[in-house]
């Protein structure tokens, strides 16, 4: 059976305040996808509407192909798990899990039989008797999950799974939600701030941003080719130099060449260049003044500040690079940018994408 | 350089996205009981009581309760009251301060005790002070010697609503004084203040709102009480005689009329002071921005 | 340094001292005589004033208005707690404050509205009477009375608990298709449990010890119409002080009960509370 979730021109407002402004989006199914945006953004607020915790304004819902807008939340076959997992604190692991189960007069027997193939699944067999207290977050994460998956839903939304656990917890829950995603196929949408957990995790991601989605696709299609200035400045650091664009050649307005970009139109040009794109090298001869501020290594990777008289660029590189190329604080450097995004302003018209072609910045 | 991450804490967002939980059931049930209940007790009876001193015409009201004894023992109220929260404002504050901030053996017994007149019915309340400051009393015996008398005087309803109201004063006061950071009066140590003086300017106008908020429930509560006043007043018109003592005499001799137009007096200074309070509480929430 | 210190902690000896006098004059001596008075003639003589057929029938008027209003205000509580607690609407702010009302209303003045609703001359008073119906100087008014006074008890302990621990647990239990009454029973009540016995304890005391509201609408019949607090006045007033006391003795047993009570309770729900605002900050 499809659980593809269609969403239809969806708008939903808090005391005259919109939060969600005429949202379209269709989940497939089986697929695992992430609603990524910054807090007040409204992807919460979306999450909650498919799960039937709220109403819409205007617009509709429909799961597996049947209108859901209205529906009570436990008719739309939808298991939710909340950012704070809002377990129940007076039940222990068991009882927790059991729950969707008791209230629907399963049977003991089978009761015990699937809240302990559950148990397994979260690997929590050993702590069945505990209370939610008396667990970690991760664990807590689980059973919270364990309980969602026992009324058998169609779809599977998490908040903020793992807005609440500390790294190294986050990273390894994360590979084992991927592993049972793989193995279950449930339709999960999940809603975080962290693009590091969306890219990791997710088929696809929806960028939102002000009640509005700015851009989905694969991962990897969204990092390389963002839509807007918001989506690359969300997605990562980037370096933002103003220039403009003259005969296919942008410069930027500290009078440096960055790139060459064919199809730029002639006039003012934003120019976002991510670090690992910004590559360096000892100068040459002559050159137009870059010196390196400071070199900071942080594990396998470092981060270098250049300089010139007017402008400030972050770079970085691998420390294997930077120690094969020589490059030491207070050195004079050359720059090259290996690609970038440029945004015509001009006319406060959309912004439109364009690929750099890398040009040695003399 | 644009740092290109704006996202704000996780936490910071809770507080302003909680919003009607529609999805849950028995709204329309719940409200429907508290609002049919809140009416049949509280806003009917009152209601009934309005209406019946409008039916009495304004003149009849205000000759009602500018008698010069509705005027002296509302006199005799506010002034008692007044007395009472003032001199509960001083020693609750100390009890308060004294129990929070410092330990010591039994502390656990006397913070539990401070609930005591919240607990005591008044009427026990009653013989027992009157027994206590009778000129014969444990403590009446002592003041005796110097020419002062408590019981059926005036001071004894000062007395019996410093009892009761004591309370009100502490528990207000008791979580401003936990929540006083120690950091702000160590600064303050440091810059060489003494501790009075770190007292009376840091820790006293933090205090200050809370302190007035649990002034003004002490009033209110002093101003109401009877139970615990009539043993130890003696009750005599004009002197030691309160307002709701007048209200039960008026209604002894079936004047609903007398008692309700004086009753209908105590609302109003009541819903005052209720008044008062909630714009306190406005201001301090203002203040310090919760 | 060292005379610093010792000016602290002398200075620090000094208040408690203040503090403890004063708690021992104003709260624990008027608790001691009451004891100390019931006892003055010997245990024979304070057994025989508590079993006086009189004060047996007031404990008995005392335990069933008791044992009607603190179940209506509960019950109005736990109501009030829901659809405040959980839902946001225009006037829930107005509907508190209202709540509150009989807080700062005198209980003379909650005595005397009984008496002209339900009076002789009251608004209902002339249907009662001629239908024989005795509400006023007797059993039913003093219940209303006392339902008045305690009105906000269990509410204003419960609204704020509710409040505080948010519905996340009910909407859980919402998605996983729980019904009204399965998650009031199973999440929500155990959820309040504490705040609840806490509000039920001080509206308990409140209504068991309630004198001026009572003391209106009472028909002050010794033996018929007296509750304990009514029969401690009756007894003072007649000159009978040792019995007086004997039966004081006994409201100022249950306010004991009560403290202990209700500190024992405000630990675990302190617990409770500490525990939101842990889950809050993680």
């Amino acid at each position: 059976m499809s659980t593809e979730i269609t969403i239809s021109n969806v708008s939903r407002g808090f005391n005259g305040h919109t939060v969600l402004d005429n949202v379209n989006l269709t989940v497939r199914d089986g697929e695992l996808l992430a609603l990524l945006g910054p807090s007040g953004s409204g992807k919460t607020t979306l999450l909650r509407l498919i799960a039937g915790l709220d109403q819409p304004d205007s617009g509709s819902i429909a799961i597996g192909g049947t209108e859901a807008t209205q529906a009570h939340p436990a008719a739309r076959g939808v298991g939710f798990v909340f950012q704070h997992y809002a377990l129940f604190r007076h039940m222990n692991v068991f009882e927790n899990i059991a729950f969707p189960l008791r209230i629907r007069k399963t049977p003991k027997a089978e009761v015990n039989v699937k809240v302990t193939e559950l148990l397994k699944l979260i690997q929590l067999e050993t702590l069945a008797g505990r209370y939610p207290a008396q667990l970690s977050g991760g664990q807590r994460q689980r059973v919270a999950l364990a309980r969602a998956l026992a009324s058998q839903p169609r779809v599977l939304l998490l908040d903020e799974p793992f807005g609440a656990l500390d790294a190294v917890v986050r990273r390894d829950l994360r590979r084992w939600l991927r592993q049972l995603h793989e193995e279950m196929h449930i339709t999960t949408i999940f809603v975080t701030h962290d693009q590091e957990e969306a890219f990791d995790l997710a088929d696809r991601i929806v960028i939102m941003n002000g009640g509005k989605i700015c851009q989905q696709g694969a991962p990897i299609d969204i990092y390389q080719h963002p839509a807007d200035v918001f989506v690359h400045e969300f997605l990562g650091e980037s370096n933002h130099i103003t220039g403009h664009a003259a005969g296919g050649i942008i410069f930027a307005d500290a009078g440096f060449p960055v790139a060459e970009a064919a199809n730029a139109p002639d006039g003012p040009a934003e120019i976002y260049v991510r670090p690992h794109h910004v590559l360096l090298r000892p100068r040459s001869n002559g050159g137009t003044g870059w010196v390196i501020n400071r070199i900071s290594a942080t594990g396998a990777h470092a981060r270098i500040s250049v300089a010139n008289a007017s402008t400030t660029l972050e770079a970085s590189m691998t420390v294997d690079a930077l120690l094969a190329s020589g490059l030491t604080d207070h050195m004079p450097v050359d720059i090259t940018f290996a690609g970038g995004t440029v945004f015509p302003t001009a006319d406060s018209q959309p912004l439109k994408l364009q690929v750099l072609k890398p040009r040695l910045a003399v | 350089m644009s740092a290109s991450l704006t996202v704000p804490a996780v936490g910071a967002k809770r507080g302003f996205t909680w919003r009607p939980a529609s999805v849950l059931p028995g709204f329309r049930t719940s409200l429907t009981i508290t609002l049919l209940w809140l009416g049949i007790i509280v806003l009917g009876p009152l209601a009934v009581m309005l209406w019946f001193t409008a039916g009495m015409g304004w003149e009849a009201f205000l000759g009602t309760i500018t008698t010069p004894r509705v005027l002296a023992d509302l006199w005799i109220s506010l002034r008692s009251a007044l007395y009472a929260s003032l001199a509960n404002a001083v020693f609750g504050l100390l009890v308060a301060w004294v129990l929070t901030r410092y330990n010591f053996p039994g502390r656990r017994i006397a913070d539990a005790l401070v609930d005591l007149p919240f607990a005591l019915p008044t009427a026990v309340a009653g013989i027992a002070l009157s027994t206590l400051y009778a000129p014969d009393g444990w403590i009446g015996a002592l003041l005796v010697p110097f020419g002062l008398q408590v019981a059926f005087q005036p001071a004894g309803i000062v007395v019996a609503m410093m009892f009761i109201s004591l309370p009100f004063i502490v528990r207000t006061v008791q979580p401003v004084i936990e929540d006083l950071e120690p950091e702000q009066e160590e600064a303050a140590h440091l810059m060489g203040a003494s501790a009075l003086a770190i007292f009376i300017r840091i820790s006293l106008p933090a205090i200050l709102p809370a302190l007035l908020t649990g002034f003004a429930l002490a009033f209110a509560r002093c101003l109401g009480e009877y139970g615990s006043i009539i043993f130890i007043a003696g009750n005599r018109p004009m002197v030691s005689e309160i307002v709701p003592v007048l209200i039960v005499q008026e209604l002894d001799q079936f004047d609903y009329q007398g008692a309700t137009a004086i009753g209908v007096l105590m609302l109003a200074v009541s819903f005052l002071l209720l008044l008062a309070i909630n714009l306190l509480q406005a201001w301090v929430r203002k203040r310090h921005g919760g | 340094m060292a005379g610093n210190a010792a000016g602290k902690s002398a200075g620090r000896i000094a208040l408690i001292t203040i503090a403890l006098l004063f708690m021992v004059l104003f709260l624990l001596l008027p608790l001691i005589v009451v004891f100390a008075q019931a006892l003055s003639s010997g245990f024979e003589a304070y057994f025989s004033s508590i079993a006086d057929p009189n004060v047996q029938s007031a404990i008995w008027m005392t335990l069933i208005i008791a044992a009607v209003a603190v179940p209506a205000n509960l019950a109005f509580g736990i109501a009030a707690s829901w659809c405040i607690g959980r839902f946001e609407f225009t006037g829930r702010n107005l509907l508190i404050t209202l709540i509150d009302l009989p807080f700062s209303i005198s209980p003379v003045i909650a005595g005397l509205l009984e008496v002209l609703l339900f009076g002789l001359n009251g608004l209902l008073g002339g249907w009662l009477s001629a239908h024989n119906y005795q509400i006023i100087f007797a059993l039913p008014g003093m219940i209303l009375a006392t339902i008045f006074v305690t009105f906000p008890f269990v509410a204003r302990e419960v609204i704020p608990l509710v409040q505080e621990q948010g519905n996340e647990e009910e909407e859980a239990a919402v998605t996983l298709g729980a019904n009204f009454w399965q998650i009031f029973w199973r999440i929500s009540l155990p959820k309040i449990r504490w705040g609840l016995l806490y509000g039920v304890l001080l509206c308990n005391a409140r209504a068991m010890g309630e004198f001026g509201a009572v003391s209106v609408v009472s028909g002050k019949v010794f033996g018929e119409t007296d509750t304990l607090s009514l029969a401690v006045e009756s007894l003072y007033g007649s000159y009978e002080t040792q019995a007086a006391f004997a039966v004081a003795s006994l409201l100022a047993l249950l306010a004991l009960v009560t403290l202990v009570a209700k500190a024992t309770v405000e630990f675990f729900l302190r617990d409770e509370m500490n525990a939101v605002k842990r889950k809050r900050t993680v």
